[in-house]
């Protein structure tokens, strides 16, 4: 049950209002970080604990392919913070990221899509736009004839992927590289959803 | 009059009353697939069971007769059980194939299944296999996998078409609908059996896979197709242009009025929709007619300037040639607004004598004792009522072109007529006598080019107004899409005009 809770303001005394020890926590914070890192970096030059995270590649991740093990909370804090120079150092994805999207194939290499239409009306950036046609496989009633989504709308919401009643349409590519010189060629066809699966 | 008690409530009914329909009257919907107020009840589905006190077992609503005193319960937990039993029967050889099936979003079997569905299922047997995708004919399509054996499609054919084409195969667990040897589904009301069948075993072979029925939005409106005037919705499609191959108008259903159609329209009228949006008028032009061959060149106008030109350009012919030389060309597709402008500028302002509004030859068509009526235009009694057809009479298409030809016409307004599919290639010949021609219509056509003023006006779809019938049944549509273009309604045009004759005679708007 939604309940309303009304939470009081902290009150604004003077030593909020002139900021100055505000600021000093602040920095306090910032010291922690700082010298918390800079001993565990020290700690794994001495060749005790890892120092920074390995490069994303150590784990299989790449912005190309899919991330296959990130390391665990518990293991990245014993770590010293490191800066990822993305994009020149390849990202490092989470393996359920939702990146740019596939059709999938049925065995035959047609689309698995049945152009149900329930991606595009649970899109919530309506992107996607799909027309259907009869399937000339007398088993198959209904396919895509033209599948599009436009990426310069997307939000990677991801509501398409659990919409889809047979599985066609997944956010599994790692590819979250879509800029293109022009908008027409952020809309990415079916043929081009297909290009990986 | 039987007092009855329908789930504890007191309720006065006639004696005999179906409870089905009782039942709907008190606002309470008996789930049931083979039961329609038209096609009669014959108890098939199982669906609509309720209980009787007194009664040992459970009665279907639909056979059931009210007696006074009557107790009847649509809601306990015997009637429940029994529904999703009968249901769960329904579904045993059913593909529920709902994200490919039309139907899917107005389904009998999804809404009773989300409501009353056991939602597991104890039969464990593969499911039947029949054809699916098997047309029927022009229209309709069928997947027999999807049938209920509700009968409703083939009553509908028996007994109001009386054509019978469809019928039940087989029984038991071989039970199929199909068409009967030798016959195709291909009567003037086939559309129909789409609307009544519960499932998706029949679907629109035109409508099929255009559009999802929860992107439809829907306007009461009035067929155009002939003097019947049925009752339709007009579903439309707009926010996604890219279905429907870019058509508006997704489809049109029947409306129930029992004064005028019932519960069905004929096919000519349900597909009238497809052509809507194709080959439309969308500017104002002033055209200068091209020699033979060539097509006309048109300057774009503003509709004040259309409406200065044109009033100036009567008003002076009016004034060197008279009033007798002009002809007006209309028909009983305008509305009665339409028709009462009409009549404010030509007969009241200009003083026009020639029109010519029959609907021979190009507005007629085949009928029948079902619907479908002769003329197929909307709207003839409207004009009848403010005297054309009675005070003013209509000239024939010979006669016009007989004065045409002996120069004793010099203009000529038509608003929606295909003048040239009348008088075929003598129709070029004939309007490049006159000095003044004025087409006003929704759609290109041959006429359009022969004309010095080309009017863009709405189709019915794109305006509010009213038809009266054959019967004299004023009856209001609704306005479903924005018009295409410059269009405006025929009536707001006439007016324009009519302003700007009056302002340029000096005389009080
Ligand atoms: S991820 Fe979300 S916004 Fe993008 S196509 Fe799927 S549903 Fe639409
Ligand atoms: S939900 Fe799946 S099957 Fe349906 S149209 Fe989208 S991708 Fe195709
Ligand atoms: S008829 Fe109804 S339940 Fe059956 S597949 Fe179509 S939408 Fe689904
Ligand atoms: S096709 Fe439809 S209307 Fe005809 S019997 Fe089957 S379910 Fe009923």
């Amino acid at each position: 049950m939604i309940t309303v809770r009304t939470v009081e303001r902290p009150p604004r005394d003077l030593a909020v209002q002139v900021f100055l020890l505000e600021v000093v926590k602040g920095l306090g914070v910032t010291y922690r970080h700082f010298f918390v890192n800079l001993w565990r970096h020290l700690l794994g030059l001495a060749g005790g604990r890892p120092a920074g995270s390995p490069p994303a590649a150590a784990w299989g991740g790449s912005p190309r392919g899919r991330a296959s093990r990130p390391p665990s909370g518990r293991a990245l804090a014993a770590r010293g913070a490191v800066t990822v120079q993305y994009p020149e150092e390849p990202a490092v994805l989470g393996r359920r990221a939702r990146t740019r999207h596939r059709l999938l194939k049925r065995p035959d290499g047609a689309p698995r899509c049945t152009s149900c239409l329930l991606c595009e009306t649970v899109c919530p950036a309506r992107c996607i736009r799909i027309t259907a046609e009869d399937s000339p496989d007398p088993g198959i009633e209904k396919r895509a004839r033209t599948f599009e989504i436009d990426m310069g709308l997307c939000v990677f919401c991801g509501h398409c992927v659990e919409a889809c009643p047979v599985d066609a349409i997944r956010m599994d590519t790692g590819d979250m590289e879509l800029p293109a010189l022009h908008r027409r060629e952020m809309i990415w066809d079916m043929k081009a959803l297909m290009e990986d699966s | 009059m039987a007092r009855i008690t329908l789930n504890g409530r007191p309720i006065e009914t006639a004696d005999g009353a179906l409870m089905i329909d009782v039942a709907k009257e008190a606002g309470i919907h008996i789930p049931h697939y083979c039961y329609h107020p038209a096609l009669g009840n014959p108890g098939n589905c199982r669906m609509c069971l309720v209980e009787v006190q007194g009664a040992p077992k459970l009665q279907p609503a639909c056979r059931l007769k009210a007696v006074d005193g009557m107790v009847v319960r649509t809601d306990s937990p015997a009637v429940q059980a029994a529904q999703a039993g009968a249901l769960e029967l329904h579904l045993v050889n059913h593909p529920l194939d709902c994200p490919v099936c039309d139907q899917s979003g107005e389904c009998g079997l999804q809404d009773y299944y989300m409501t009353i569905g056991r939602y597991k299922s104890g039969v464990a047997e593969d499911k039947r296999h029949m054809a699916k995708r098997k047309p029927i004919g022009p229209h309709v399509m069928l997947d027999q996998e999807r049938c209920l054996w509700c009968t409703r499609c083939t009553r509908f054919l028996a007994n109001v078409v009386k054509t019978a084409e469809l019928g039940i195969f087989g029984r038991g667990h071989g039970q199929v609908v199909d068409l009967a040897p030798g016959k195709v589904l291909d009567n003037p009301y086939s559309g129909n059996v789409v609307d009544i069948c519960p499932v998706g075993a029949l679907t629109d072979r035109d409508f099929r896979y255009k559009v999802r029925a929860w992107y439809l939005e829907s306007v009461d409106s009035v067929c155009p197709g002939c003097s019947r005037g049925c009752g339709v919705q007009v579903h439309t499609s707009t926010k996604r242009p890219w279905h429907n191959e870019g058509r508006r108008v997704a489809r049109l259903k029947p409306r129930y009025n029992p004064e005028v159609n019932g519960h069905w329209i004929c096919d000519e009228g349900r597909y009238s929709y497809k052509t809507l949006d194709q080959d439309r008028l969308g500017k104002v032009l002033r055209l200068r007619p091209a020699p033979a061959g060539l097509s006309a060149v048109g300057t774009e106008l503003s509709w004040d300037a259309a409406w200065k030109e044109i009033a100036g350009r009567a008003g002076e012919l009016m004034a060197d040639k008279g009033a007798g030389g002009l002809a007006v060309i209309a028909s009983g597709a305008l509305s009665n607004e339409d028709w009462r402008s009409f009549k404010k500028l030509f007969v009241d302002s200009w003083k026009v004598v020639q029109f010519l509004f029959a609907p021979e030859p190009d507005q007629v068509g085949p009928e029948d004792s079902l619907l479908r009526r002769k003329e197929k235009v909307p709207n003839l009694k409207g004009g009848e009522a403010l005297g054309f057809g009675t005070e003013f009479r209509s000239m024939s298409w010979d006669a016009l072109a007989r004065s045409i030809e002996a120069g004793r016409i010099w203009g000529l307004y038509v608003v929606d007529r295909d003048v040239a599919g009348v008088w075929g290639p003598a129709a070029a010949g004939l309007l490049g006598r006159l000095d003044f021609v004025v087409f006003q219509g929704p759609f290109k056509g041959g006429t359009g080019d022969l004309a010095h003023y080309r009017l863009p006006s709405t189709a019915y779809v794109e305006e509010e107004g009213s038809f009266t019938n054959f019967e004299g049944r004023l009856q209001r549509y609704a306005k479903a899409l924005a018009p295409l273009g410059a269009a405006l309604p025929d009536w707001e045009i006439f007016e324009g005009i009519l302003a700007r004759h009056r302002a340029g005679k000096g005389e009080a708007l």
